[in-house]
């Protein structure tokens, strides 16, 4: 018997009268399809020239002229030089040693060249003053390449020629009334000082104003009031044992960053022993992820919790308005700081100069030895006191001519508008700028500067250290560098090269000039007297008057706060938006929200439910958000996306500044929203008010699983107390699989379906990735892209997921407040509950771990045994090799990989103007490796483990007629790594590291349960939670 | 029967008329590239005399020496900075004995340096001409070397004789005469075996008018059963077996086709200089990495920059005129030369750069796919494999062509083939240790050693 039951496709077909229903009836396609429009047209069908019989004929035609032109092969030219550099050899890579100082990133780095081309960035790993780069150093190759670069000087938007400027400039400042300001970004160059002394003497009334976009300026009154020097302390977190942080981000770009290589090496248990962290925040940063214990505060609690630590720690009152549970961890954190004693640190973000004065009160009270008080940090001076007067004053009619240097106020100071309108009234604005930018367009001069590579230069990194930067390449237009025309200006005939050598000729402590060039850096002392009291110093900042402290915990105590209150931070992509136009920093998702392409808001979960805004995934599986207006002061944001971050403290939010620029940045790369408007009297923590706005945002997110859902064989993870106490098959157990009924180590060889090759010959590469140094930092993310011609695909395809990313640092989130619990619940829970409870992450406080995961390259790898065209296969040495030109495109590799880590070519990326990327323009693909193919439309990729690079070590080897020496071998990943997370090398080489890590006991393979034995490895994550 | 006479005779005369034809075309064809030949060799012999004989009288008049010595110490000192009738790093000789006196030059010879430090005029001024290039001193030297020197020297300027252009032309000539006369012995073979049809064909309507006229019944065959092809046709087995074998063979040619799509062997392009490795790789036996550096240390051979040329070019500014072949002149190679200079902007008259670069777009010949890497120095350097083995006899080659095909299989191939060189290098002896201990090798190949792999050359 038929069932008459009724199956309904909506509540409306319920309805028996409704016209929707009977219309959909009716009609197969709910739109009309308009087949009107284009056939309905009689006339101009009738009209058109084209008969049917044309129409084939052109068909006819065109056929056959593509398949005769197709007939000839192309011809290639070549064109040797004519007369050839020495240091030039065709196919070999050359590398010189610079530095990079844009203003906000400092770092000694390794240019690699070929044919003269920069291709990519190193870190130079002769430098000691520990500023590793990171990934916007490894970028910023690409910034060099920027097709929107300003090709030469312009006046009143017209091209001249450098002789026409320097007349016209030189007679407009010659003849100017007024004060003339230089307003640079810090330079920390003892040359550059100099010469602005003398450019000082030859025109008189010139004031020199240092401004950061992301300012320190708290810190570097904090330090200056304490030690009389306008410096950053330098932190070297490998001598701490406990570290205590209350709002420093210092893993991320806090005071000039670089602090995570020290950290790194003292997370790594040695001798059963490591150091601590205790992380006070706002946002979820890095820093807390990595931190033992995290505790998420609203900016005014930090505030609190500093004053109560300085009274705990130093003395002084233990009286304190924090609620008991805060308390106690601020009692227990002062504890361990105190039995710690030289080996503790307290480290804060807070943008006050009380907050920072407490904290250089309480490291020297502990006695830290973290801190070097004799090479303080020299690459932050902005002053924001002068920056500020300069702006009245320019308001006031008193500047007469405004030099920027490097620097873009019209977009990033927070008063912009008031700057701008301050401009109208200079009579003679010069921008130095590498962009036609928001400052450049208003200025009437404008003087096309060359990017670093580009450029001549010396940098004070530190008191001791000192950096050079030479060209790396002839500039790509008509630039001229700032210090060149300065130094035309004052009328010298010298160029900056040879301005440099003589600044330096008697300092280089008894090394020549070329060493100290060839080496890219030195340790000396400065040959221009304190810069420090050059650059940014008045008279008045240097009489400050000391610290009072009781005021100080007084007045940090007494902050009430806000119902939302804002912190605004960097992101390691974009950090102050210099390199906004960079499209590789654009598609490096941020390391905790996964989200590229984009600066949102951070909220908590309480509060997003309170304000009713909303984080839905779609039917695409794509992230959406709901937008806010934010509103500081006067100052008014609208239509800010919303992300509701796990472990977001309640009444907290935060606001990535740099994004949002418009000026001189391709129509792709102008996303998200300018934050700088907020960023008030340079104050990173501000009260904020917030409103819900209309509309939905689309996300570009790469990651929306955001729990292992209780696996523990993904990121294995235990405390140090386990680790010390238990035997290594507790905390690091090998999985079982079932042979003969018993239970056998999937290591064993009988486990497998598979014979084992012979790899005991030759090389064998393995890599090794250190979970514990891992900061999630995605310097080797961009140095893979570098490397190997990774394509950026855009926000709408990243959106789709297909990214193509060949390494990606895998963020997860714990469902309950540790990893542990998580798969305990997973373990008492019932099927239907452990769902709901561990695939979503805890809103509280989550636990957080980083997972780098490029192609694990197993010896019995799946993807291998389903190419039906054998384009992928396996190489004695280890590597998983992609034939792309073999692909067709199945993509059965891709379903049949477990670690999902290859990446198909949904479209060509290059020369394709759909992509308007670095691929798409003779400039961009200045900056391809020649070495590795770029891959084209319909073909399978992913990590090949560089073997281009080990085949030339090899190849360098082979030609020497030596053996490859220990450690030699390295890959793009491992060599970014400063941390010293990934390390790679040769496993027959009995002598090597590799071969130790391998045997270490934290040491397992990812979803080693599958049995697909990769040579990847993973050492255990381990944190020292001990008793908090 | 009635005959008919002249039909009969037609037949015969053209047959006549074609055996004179071919036997007269073949007599033609011989004696014509006969007399090229001879003409040729007269030629050379007589621009032999010619030049003999005008050095022996120029010797005779001048009383200076023994050119033919001179001649050896001229190519063995002087040569390297001076010519004899042009200028080059120092003046040209030609002439130099009416410039300065005998006894200025014996001194000058032994030491210019001396003379200009005693202040000579004569010696100043041309130390001056000259940007103060020095001459090396030959104190070693005696005055009758110097004389035998200064009557090589002074020989006058062999003139491109009338007689010479004509043998070049002669030869030339006689060359492409050769040719002509294959193709019209062809030609004739082609018309004759026309001709031959024709005459068949008419003889054989004649003699069948002849029967029909005589009213003879010529026997037609039996026409039995059906024709062969409907029995071909009915015959399923044989169609079916036929159309495979044509399906087969087209599949065959078609692959053959596809095969060699993309595959330039004995591509052999212009180039905008005509660059002759016969003359320089062969003739002088220049080390190919002498140009091509880069082999050694580097993925690519490297087209070598002008610079490298001109090492050896700005004092070989023309060819010898033993270098010109039947198909390129002695001229036509210095204008090659004169490109160079245009090109690295070097002014010969005054021996200096002017600074006007105007760099070479070579063609490429050897093309690669992106796809595929290839490093010369691992072949070059590391398994000591001869340039020619893959580039073939470049030695010998006028204009540079692609020898090997330069396909995967072509790379595979020897790479199975290959022993690899494990003896004396460090980078091998310990796997050398390892393999033999573990499995006894000794030998093995470039596959064996991985060389097959995908990887190695795709990435």
């Amino acid at each position: 018997m038929s069932s008459n039951k009724k199956y309904w496709r909506g509540v409306e077909e319920l309805n028996e009268t409704s016209p929707v229903v009977e219309k959909l009836r009716q009609n197969e396609f709910v739109e009309e399809i308009p087949t009107d429009e284009f056939l309905g047209d009689k006339e101009s069908l009738e009209s058109s020239a084209t008969s049917r019989r044309d129409f084939l004929k052109f068909v006819g035609f065109s056929t056959a002229a593509a398949s005769l032109a197709a007939c000839e092969g192309p011809v290639t030219k070549t064109i040797p030089y004519v007369v050839q550099p020495d240091r030039i050899v065709p196919g070999v890579a050359n590398y010189y040693a610079t530095t990079m100082a844009d203003g906000f990133d400092f770092a000694s780095v390794l240019v690699k060249t070929r044919e003269g081309r920069p291709i990519k960035i190193e870190s130079n790993k002769m430098a000691k003053a520990s500023l590793g780069a990171n990934a916007r150093v490894h970028a910023s190759v690409l910034s060099l390449y920027d097709n929107q670069r300003i090709k030469r000087p312009q006046i009143d938007g017209e091209d001249v020629s450098w002789e026409e400027f320097d007349r016209q400039v030189g007679n407009a400042l010659q003849n100017v009334g007024g004060q003339k300001v230089l307003l640079t970004s810090t330079m920390a160059s003892p040359s550059t000082s100099n010469l602005i002394k003398e450019f000082s003497a030859k025109y008189g009334n010139v004031k020199h104003v240092v401004y950061d976009a992301v300012s320190e300026d708290a810190a570097l009154d904090a330090y200056q009031m304490k030690y009389g020097e306008r410096a950053l302390g330098n932190y070297d977190f490998e001598k701490a044992e406990v570290i205590v942080s209350i709002g420093a981000d210092f893993l991320g770009d806090w005071q000039a960053g670089g602090n995570d290589v020290g950290y790194s090496k003292s997370r790594i248990p040695k001798n059963g022993k490591m150091s601590r962290h205790i992380q006070f925040e706002s946002n979820m940063t890095q820093t807390g992820a990595k931190a033992d214990k995290r505790v998420p505060l609203k900016p005014s609690q930090q505030k609190a919790v500093l004053a109560a630590i300085y009274g705990y720690v130093v003395g002084g009152g233990s009286k304190n308005k924090l609620s008991p549970a805060l308390d106690d961890v601020v009692v227990k954190a002062a504890r361990q700081l105190r039995s710690a004693g030289a080996g503790a640190v307290v480290v804060s973000g807070i943008p006050d100069v009380d907050a920072q004065s407490l904290v250089l009160a309480i490291n020297e009270a502990l006695g830290s030895r973290v801190m070097d008080r004799n090479n303080p940090k020299l690459i932050r001076k902005g002053n924001a006191k002068q920056v500020a007067q300069l702006v009245k004053d320019m308001n006031s009619g008193s500047v007469g001519a405004l030099l920027t240097v490097g620097v873009n106020p019209a977009f990033s100071l927070p008063n912009a508008e008031a700057f701008k309108e301050g401009m109208k009234k200079v009579e003679v604005s010069v921008a130095f700028s590498m962009k036609k930018d928001e400052t450049a367009k208003l200025s009437k001069y404008i003087a096309a500067t060359p990017h670093y590579l580009e450029s001549w230069g010396d940098v004070q990194l530190t008191k001791k250290n000192f950096s050079l930067m030479q060209p790396t390449i002839r500039p790509l237009f008509d630039t001229r560098q700032f210090q060149d025309t300065l130094l035309k200006w004052t009328g010298s005939e010298m160029n900056y090269r040879d301005y440099i050598k003589e600044t330096w000729a008697s300092n280089l402590s008894g090394r020549g000039w070329n060493q100290a060039l060839h080496d890219g850096v030195f340790e000396a002392n400065s040959p221009v007297s304190s810069i420090a009291t050059e650059e940014g110093d008045v008279a008045g900042m240097g009489t400050m008057s000391a610290p009072n402290y009781s005021s100080a915990v007084n007045n940090l105590s007494s902050d009430e706060g806000s119902e939302f209150e804002l912190s605004l931070y960097t992101k390691v992509s974009l950090g102050d938006g210099g390199q906004a136009n960079n499209p590789w920093l654009q598609e490096f998702p941020d390391p905790i929200t996964r989200v590229s392409w984009d600066n949102y808001l951070l909220i908590s979960k309480p509060d997003a439910d309170k304000l009713g805004v909303k984080n839905p995934t779609v039917s695409n599986g794509a992230l959406n958000g709901s937008y806010v207006n934010l509103k500081v002061g006067d100052a008014v944001v609208k239509n800010v996306p919303v992300i509701i971050q796990p472990g977001q403290a309640k009444g907290a939010v935060g606001l990535a500044l740099g994004y949002g620029r418009k000026e001189a940045i391709q129509k792709e790369m102008q996303v998200g929203v300018n934050a700088y408007p907020l960023y008030k009297d340079f104050s990173a923590f501000q009260n904020v008010t917030i409103e819900k706005a209309d509309g939905m945002h689309e996300f570009a997110c790469v990651q929306l699983q955001s729990t292992m859902a209780g696996r523990d064989d993904i990121v294995k993870e235990t405390t140090l107390e386990i680790f010390n106490s238990k035997d290594k098959h507790y905390w690091n157990p090998v999985p079982e699989v079932d042979y003969d009924h018993n239970e056998i180590s999937v290591r064993e060889e009988k486990a497998s379906l598979w014979k084992e090759f012979d790899r005991e010959i030759g090389h064998h590469f393995n890599l090794s990735i250190d979970l514990n140094a891992c900061t999630g930092c995605g310097a080797c993310v961009i140095a893979c892209h570098s490397e190997n011609n990774v394509p950026v695909v855009g926000k709408e395809e990243v959106r789709k997921f297909r990214d193509m990313h060949w390494l990606r640092i895998d963020r997860y989130y714990s469902s309950a407040d540790t990893f542990k619990q998580e798969q305990e619940d997973l373990e008492n829970l019932g099927a239907f509950e452990t769902y709901d409870k561990i695939e979503n992450a805890s809103y509280d406080n989550p636990e957080v771990a980083f997972q780098p995961v490029m192609c694990q390259h197993c010896n019995h790898a799946p993807c291998e045994t389903v190419c039906p065209v054998a384009a992928t296969s396996h190489g004695r040495q280890g590597q998983n090799h992609m034939a792309y030109n073999r692909c067709v495109g199945t993509r059965y590799c891709a379903n049949n990989c477990p670690y999902k880590v290859r990446r198909f070519n949904w479209f060509l990326y290059s020369e394709n103007e759909e992509f308007d990327y670095n691929m798409n323009n003779d400039l961009g693909r200045m900056v391809l490796n020649p070495d590795v193919t770029v891959r084209s439309r319909g073909v399978m990729e992913k990590c090949s483990m560089c073997i281009q690079i080990t085949q030339k070590t090899i190849l360098d080897a082979k030609r020497e007629g030596r053996e490859v020496g220990d450690d030699e071998f390295f890959t793009a990943c491992s060599r970014a790594c400063d941390q010293g997370a990934m390390t790679f090398g040769d496993i027959n080489n009995k002598d090597s590291k590799i071969v130790e890590l391998k045997e270490d006991d934290r040491m397992y393979h990812l979803l080693e349960s599958t049995g697909t034995k990769p040579n990847v490895m993973y050492q255990t994550l381990v944190k020292n939670t001990g008793d908090l | 029967m009635e005959k008919v006479n002249i039909r009969h005779s037609i037949s015969k005369t053209l047959l006549f008329l074609l055996v004179v034809l071919f036997s007269f075309s073949q007599s033609f064809g011989q004696e014509k590239s006969a007399s090229g030949q001879d003409n040729g060799e007269a030629i050379q012999a007589a621009q032999e005399e010619t030049a003999g004989a005008s050095d022996t009288a120029e010797s005779a008049a001048d009383g200076l020496g023994d050119p033919a010595k001179g001649k050896e110490l001229f190519n063995s000192l002087c040569a390297s900075c001076h010519k004899r009738y042009k200028r080059s790093t120092g003046p040209a000789l030609n002439g130099v004995t009416s410039r300065h006196s005998m006894d200025w030059l014996y001194s000058w010879i032994k030491n210019s340096q001396a003379m200009i430090a005693s202040g000579d005029a004569e010696a100043v001024a041309i130390y001056e001409e000259f940007n103060q290039t020095a001459m090396t001193p030959f104190p070693q030297l005696s005055n009758e070397d110097i004389d035998n020197i200064l009557a090589y020297v002074e020989q006058p300027k062999p003139e491109p004789t009338a007689v010479v252009d004509g043998g070049a032309g002669g030869a030339s000539g006689s060359g492409s005469g050769s040719g002509v006369s294959t193709d019209i012995i062809l030609g004739v073979l082609a018309f004759v075996l026309l001709l031959l049809v024709v005459v068949l064909v008419l003889v054989n309507k004649t003699l069948n008018n002849f029967a029909a006229a005589s009213g003879v019944e010529l026997s037609k065959k039996e026409t039995s059963g059906k024709p062969i092809w409907r029995a071909f046709a009915e015959n399923q087995f044989l169609v079916i077996v036929t159309s495979i074998f044509f399906l087969l063979a087209a599949a065959y040619f078609a692959y053959g086709y596809l095969m060699q799509v993309g595959v330039d062997q004995t591509y052999q392009p212009v180039q905008p200089i005509h660059f002759s490795h016969r003359i320089h790789a062969g003739d002088n036996g220049v080390d190919c990495k002498y140009c091509h550096s880069s082999a050694r240390v580097s993925k690519t051979s490297g087209v070598p920059s002008l610079n490298v040329c001109m090492n050896c070019h700005k004092v070989i500014s023309e060819v010898a005129p033993e270098t010109a072949t039947e198909d390129f002149s002695k001229e036509f190679y210095d204008k090659e030369i004169a490109k160079l200079y245009n090109a690295v902007g070097w002014d010969a008259t005054t021996q200096s750069y002017t600074g006007e670069e105007q760099p070479v777009k070579w063609v490429r010949v050897h093309n690669l796919p992106d796809f595929a890497y290839y490093n010369h120095s691992q072949h070059v350097t590391v398994a000591g494999i001869e340039c020619q083995q893959c580039h073939g006899p470049v030695q010998e080659m006028e204009v540079l062509y692609q020898f090997a095909p330069l396909t995967m299989g072509w790379c595979i191939n020897c790479h199975r083939e290959t022993n690899v060189n494990l003896e004396g290098s460090g980078y091998y002896d310990k796997i050398h240790e390892q393999l033999s201990k573990k499995y006894g090798v000794e030998t093995l190949t470039a596959a064996q050693m991985g060389a097959t792999e995908c990887g190695k050359c795709h990435y």
